[in-house]
């Protein structure tokens, strides 16, 4: 692998050892995937922030590589942690997780990272144009970054992240090269797409055809004309949960469809596979749901929005948690969403989500309209799932009455 | 008997080989604290890899993995040095953060269990001393 001066000079410690360590990984990373050499980053999203996930090994990694003076050069936003970084009191979070929680906040600040802790960091300033090289974790956002942004990234692990934070690089392999974005099965899709819901049904669907195949081909989809935001930020987690996706294209969707003609290669997705992925994740009756959470990715401003018109003058009567980033959450404060959702007695779960807070043996059955929400709260959790569309969601956690 | 591979993680050790033909998943299939194999069904299923040149043909399962590895090293369970035939994310990045010297590409098949074992991560060179 060719390095140059300034990245043989990271390897050789003159960085100090938090640079030289990034490098070390990157370099590794390097020869096992036969990169040529190192490509400059433009931003990184990190994983492995919630303490939850990070346990005592991760967060002494975090602080070691803090105090050895690693400072992030491009940049660099937070995945999810494990609690409400201002609110977690509310969320029942106990005080010796929290005091941990923010250590690891801290180890990422003192690197000079951007804490905001969110999924979507596409919603919250951290959004590359097409054809950047950039270094993300977070499944469903390399999946979305690649995907819908045209931005070019790997899966990122939590350390090989951070690594790119530290030094502004990343190998050149997979993803950053022409030849490995292009696509190599064409999904023909017949079914109804119009909701979250749906969308996640999809990633369900195509997903384990994906992990069915021995290569992983990038997936080329047609018959999907038009597809919200929102409705992609379900597609791409959920495909990036049962398919391992980091990519794939959508015909008059995404922009480096056109680029491509379909593979020759096809198979369908009919109603009938929808239907079956949306019955595969309801198994929880509405007795049985005492948890309802929307968010999974974390929720757009549009989307609150959308929650307090529906909450307006009612109480909910199970925990309901509102996962979204702080700085769509501050917004949402200023707009007055905030005052309407909290007087129906639901809760805002800024910074975390329900897959990564320590919630195991707390509830029995989640009622979500993320299929990948329902994945790890059974995986995970062992929760019984309800995947219902985005307004039932909201409606269960009326207990089922109509405004 | 010396074999030559691919430097993955720099650093040299010495110690007993702990070889296998089976994938290890560091997260989940060792325990953190005591360096036991307790994936079911493993071939190496109730044995202790702390200290050992652990010899597998690569590793498996979640990127956690590699925090599972530092986990043993700040325990001293680790073990000494790491050889896979194909070394991948997890092993590696596990080795690297945790300084454990780690060589592939190597046969690992002339390797057996019970031999003593040189591992130099900077030459890529694993040694059989017996």
């Amino acid at each position: 692998m060719k390095l140059t001066q300034e990245e043989q000079e990271m390897l050789d410690g003159k960085h100090g050892r938090s640079t030289r360590k990034a490098m070390e990984i990157l370099a590794a990373l390097g020869v096992i995937y036969g990169a040529e050499r190192m490509v400059p980053v433009t931003s990184v999203q990190v994983a492995g922030v919630s303490y939850d996930n990070l346990g005592e090994a991760g967060l002494h990694f975090l602080v070691d590589m803090a105090e050895g003076g690693g400072q992030a050069r491009v940049l660099t936003t937070l995945n999810p942690a494990g609690m409400d970084i201002e609110n977690w009191q509310a969320l029942g979070i106990d005080a010796a997780f929290a005091e941990r929680q923010t250590q690891v906040i801290e180890a990422f600040a003192r690197m000079g990272v951007v804490t905001t802790c969110t999924c979507t960091p596409y919603l919250a300033g951290n959004t590359p144009k097409p054809g950047e090289h950039i270094a993300w974790a977070e499944s469903s956002a390399v999946c979305y970054a690649n995907s819908v942004l045209g931005a070019r990234t790997n899966r990122e692990g939590g350390p090989s992240a951070l690594a790119a934070a530290l030094t502004g690089r990343t190998p050149e392999y997979g993803y950053h090269l022409d030849e490995n974005r292009a696509p190599g099965l064409t999904f023909e899709v017949l079914g109804r797409l119009e909701q979250t819901l749906e969308f996640g049904a999809l990633g369900k669907a195509i997903g384990k055809q994906l992990e069915a195949t021995e290569k992983k081909p990038v997936a080329y989809i047609r018959g999907i004309s038009q597809a919200s935001l929102e409705n992609m930020k379900s597609f791409c987690a959920s495909l990036a949960t049962y398919g391992g996706a980091a990519l794939f294209h959508i015909e008059g969707v995404t922009p480096e469809a056109g680029q491509f003609a379909p593979p020759a290669v096809s198979c369908c997705i009919t109603q009938a596979d929808l239907d079956e992925a949306i019955q595969s994740m309801n198994d929880a009756s509405s007795e049985e749901v005492d948890f309802v959470s929307l968010g999974c990715p974390h929720l757009s401003l549009n989307e609150i929005a959308h929650i307090a018109n529906l909450l307006e003058g009612q109480q909910v009567v199970k925990e309901f948690w509102i996962t979204t980033a702080r700085p769509t959450k501050v917004l949402a404060d200023q707009l007055g969403y905030t005052r309407v959702i909290e007087a129906s007695g639901a809760k805002f779960a800024t910074d975390t989500c329900c897959v990564v807070a320590p919630i195991q043996g707390r509830f029995k059955a989640l009622a979500t309209d993320s299929a990948k929400a329902c994945y790890y709260a059974f995986a995970k959790n062992k929760f019984k799932t309800m995947f219902k569309p985005f307004d039932e969601v909201v409606l269960e956690a009326l207990g089922g009455r109509k405004r | 008997m010396r074999l030559q591979g691919r430097k993955i993680c720099a650093g040299r050790a010495e110690g007993e080989a702990l070889v296998t033909s089976m994938g290890i998943s560091f997260y989940g299939g060792v325990d953190p604290e005591t360096g036991e194999v307790v994936e079911r069904g493993h071939a190496l299923e109730g044995q202790c890899i702390a200290g050992k040149v652990l010899v597998f043909p690569t590793g498996k399962g979640s990127t956690v993995g590699s925090y599972t590895l530092y986990r043993l090293k700040l325990g001293g369970m680790a073990p000494a040095a790491i050889v896979n035939a194909e070394c991948e994310t997890i092993t590696a990045v596990g080795c690297i953060i945790s300084e454990i010297p780690c060589v592939d590409h190597i046969a690992i098949d002339y390797l057996k269990t019970g031999a003593r074992v040189i591992v130099d991560g900077e030459q890529a060179t694993v040694e059989s001393v017996d």
